[in-house]
């Protein structure tokens, strides 16, 4: 099973969807930060979006372009490594996790370090980089705010943009004061839980790795075909830190984030800040074309990543979970997601785009608890709704739901549709939940009308038997929502 | 290392054998791209709404003739207690001429550290996007290597008037994709803690604009 390599994408142990969800649910305090963190980027981003009166034509011009690099995924690989090549850089592949993991190792080996500095990335989290170079002697240091807030708490991320979103100030400080001198500047005696002062202590811990470090490893949002040039997006500044300051830059993406040409990034530039931390533009962006003498890194390594992406590619109607910008504006608007939180998905990629993506990327039928996840959703559509590149979560869901009990013919009760099922019902366990969950079993109906395949035995029947249920509206059902769910 | 050629055929090999619905004679610009959005979505003064927008990242704006610049530098660096100011190559040295404190100079190239004790830089910018606040450094004349605007802890950044760009479209197709490039849209910042927005993390904590107008 491939989840049991070592590949992260479904962390090791991790129980099925609805018993975490059975957990997740139980911790009030977690319910009430996801609550109040998914509601003010909700509200955010709507805004955001609303003062692009073009914002349809950007999704949609967001979504071919996407298309069109997957269809001709080898040509833009190779005009890409063409490119990066020409400009300084070399460019590697990887097959799989344990492929990149030695790559990186013995990158950092040859140039003689044992500690390196890393900025968020989707990416070395699914592979278990950092604890792939720990078995090697070589330490890796996150540098984003919650990404350390959770390596210094020995922790997992529960959210692609917050990761630390289950944490409140006092515990962060508490997380500071005990674990900073262990890994190097430690935190003041006289540490508050104000966020300012907490973003201080942060920034002296690490500032003094930053200007030590010799190589440093990043993800890439955007890497331009074309051109060669490789962007980071982001808010604190690490990231500059780690594409400037160190004399080795190693940069880590899957092979889905390649784009035709320089000039599309006047289209995602525009689509995933606003959907992203809902702002017209974020903070820092850096992009760079290899090296320039002078001027940041003298080495870079750029390592492509397939790692189940090809299995993904191969799905025609799964296909189009690569577009994904990882934003995580369908996490943000996920009615499951919000009361259960992104732990209970058990993988790097939680929310309605895990529910899509991490069975595809382990395999369909091979983890128990991937099979658990495309259920893991009311299909409400929401998600649809909100995706910048137009992701038809929803119907992929559906889709995968097939394949899993396809997969699952053959298996002893339960099958994990029926588990799954439970978690739902949990999940809205009161009455006026209950009510909304069957009214979004409807619009879920109209999406399997839609596909016109065949539906789900056993105890999704009550799922199916909504399907008679007049259709509310995409609209107005939102509209609902937004006075309901609260 | 190396790369290993037979990763590479292998991942290759995989994408192809994925991508067999695809017909052989389809080329990429086969599949459509519409773009029909939008250049600019700026109506009114781009300079006015590229000050709105960069207050509203909760940097300090100023607006100044050509003629005022160095008394207005001046200004800010002394009201910022800036007495150790790194001066990128390039910068226009008449615009420094009211500043009394200590220049650090990039030729050779300061280290790390010593941009960590500074007090602060002064930059020019390669252009100004109006409706996100954003400005462009390309590593231009007076904007310096990239480390330059990022270790200090203060950025005081000086913008034409003339280079202020309606929207994102219309920098993007400006920009020299060979240049190392950074866009920089108000002070660092954080929401990771709670969601409150805190500023300034990594990247200078005090972001200070000039937009200069032309004379
Ligand atoms: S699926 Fe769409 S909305 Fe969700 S993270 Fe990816 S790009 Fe964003």
């Amino acid at each position: 099973m491939r989840d049991e390599a070592g590949v992260n994408v479904v962390w090791l142990g991790s129980p099925t969807f609805p018993e975490a969800a059975h957990t997740a649910l139980r911790d009030g305090q977690l319910r009430r930060n996801l609550k109040h963190a998914t509601t003010t980027i909700r509200d955010k981003r709507l805004r955001a979006v609303a003062e692009l009166d073009d914002w349809e034509t950007l999704r949609l011009a967001g979504s071919q372009i996407k298309d069109r690099v997957m269809r001709h995924l080898d040509e833009y690989l190779l005009r890409l490594e063409a490119s990066v090549t020409a400009a300084g850089g070399t460019v590697h592949w990887a097959r799989d996790a344990e492929d990149a993991k030695r790559i990186v190792t013995e990158l950092v080996r040859a140039k003689g370090a044992d500690e390196v500095v890393k900025v968020k990335s989707m990416a070395t989290q699914e592979i278990g980089l950092n604890e792939g170079l720990d078995d090697e002697g070589i330490t890796a240091t996150e540098t984003d705010l919650a990404e350390l807030i959770v390596q210094l708490a020995d922790d997992r991320p529960s959210h692609i943009l917050v990761p630390a979103i289950h944490r409140n100030r006092t515990e962060i400080r508490d997380i500071f004061l005990r674990e900073m001198g262990k890994h190097g500047v430690p935190a003041p005696d006289d540490l508050t839980d104000e966020p300012r002062v907490l973003a201080e202590a942060a920034r002296l811990h690490l500032r003094e790795k930053f200007l030590r470090a010799k190589v440093a490893i990043s993800g890439a949002n955007f890497a331009c075909a074309d051109t060669g040039t490789v962007g980071v997006v982001e808010s604190e500044g690490n990231g500059r830190m780690c594409v400037t300051l160190p004399e080795t830059l190693i940069t880590l993406m899957g092979i889905e984030k390649v784009l035709p040409s320089f000039a599309d990034l006047e289209v995602f530039l525009q689509l995933l800040p606003r959907s992203s931390t809902a702002e017209r533009m974020n903070p820092y962006t850096s992009l760079w074309t290899g090296v320039t003498p002078g001027d940041g890194p003298r080495e870079f390594h750029l390592i492509l990543l397939d790692n189940g992406r090809t299995a993904t590619l191969a799905d025609r109607q799964g296909r189009s979970a690569l577009h994904c910008i990882r934003c995580s504006a369908c996490l943000n608007v996920c009615p499951v997601y919000e009361r259960t939180g992104g732990r209970s998905y058990g993988s790097v990629y939680p929310g309605p785009i895990g529910a899509v993506l991490t069975p595809q990327l382990v395999g369909v039928g091979t983890s128990k608890h991937a099979d658990s996840l495309p259920f893991a959703s009311t299909l409400c559509g929401a998600c649809y709704d909100a995706c910048p590149v137009r992701i038809d979560i929803p119907e992929m869901l559906v889709h995968l739901r097939t394949k899993v009990v396809d997969a699952h013919r053959g298996d002893r009760v339960p099958k994990p549709e029926a588990v799954a099922m439970k978690a739902t019902k949990l999940v809205f366990a009161s009455p006026r939940r209950l009510a909304l969950a069957e009214r979004l079993a409807a619009v879920g109906g109209r999406v399997a009308g839609i596909r016109g395949g065949r539906w789900l035995p056993g105890p999704a029947r009550k799922w199916t038997a909504a399907r008679d249920v007049p259709v509310p509206a995409r609209e107005s059902f939102r509209a609902w929502w937004r006075k309901a769910g609260r | 290392m190396e790369p290993v050629a037979e990763y590479k055929a292998e991942v290759l090999a995989r994408i192809r054998a994925a991508l067999r619905d695809v017909p052989d004679e389809e080329r990429p610009e086969d599949v459509a791209v519409t773009r029909e959005y939008v250049d600019s979505h700026v109506t009114g003064d781009v300079v006015d709404l590229f000050v709105e927008r960069v207050e509203d990242y909760r940097a300090t704006v100023t607006r100044v003739a050509q003629a005022d610049v160095p008394a207005e530098i001046a200004r800010i660096l002394s009201a910022r207690g800036v007495e150790n100011l790194v001066v990128p190559p390039g910068f226009p040295e008449e615009w420094l001429k009211a500043y009394q404190g200590l220049r650090l100079s990039d030729e050779p190239p300061l280290t790390a550290a010593e941009l960590d004790d500074s007090d602060g830089v002064i930059t020019l910018a390669a252009r100004g996007i109006a409706l996100t606040g954003t400005i462009v450094l390309d590593a231009g004349p007076g904007q310096g290597r990239r480390a330059l605007s990022l270790v200090p802890d203060l950025h005081l950044c000086l913008v034409r008037a003339s280079q202020v760009v309606a929207d994102v479209p219309i920098a993007i197709r400006a920009l020299d994709p060979t240049r190392p490039t950074t866009l920089i849209s108000g002070p660092s910042a954080t929401s990771d803690i709670e969601l409150d927005r805190v500023e300034g993390v990594h990247g200078p904590r005090t972001l200070d604009v000039l937009v200069v107008v032309d004379s």
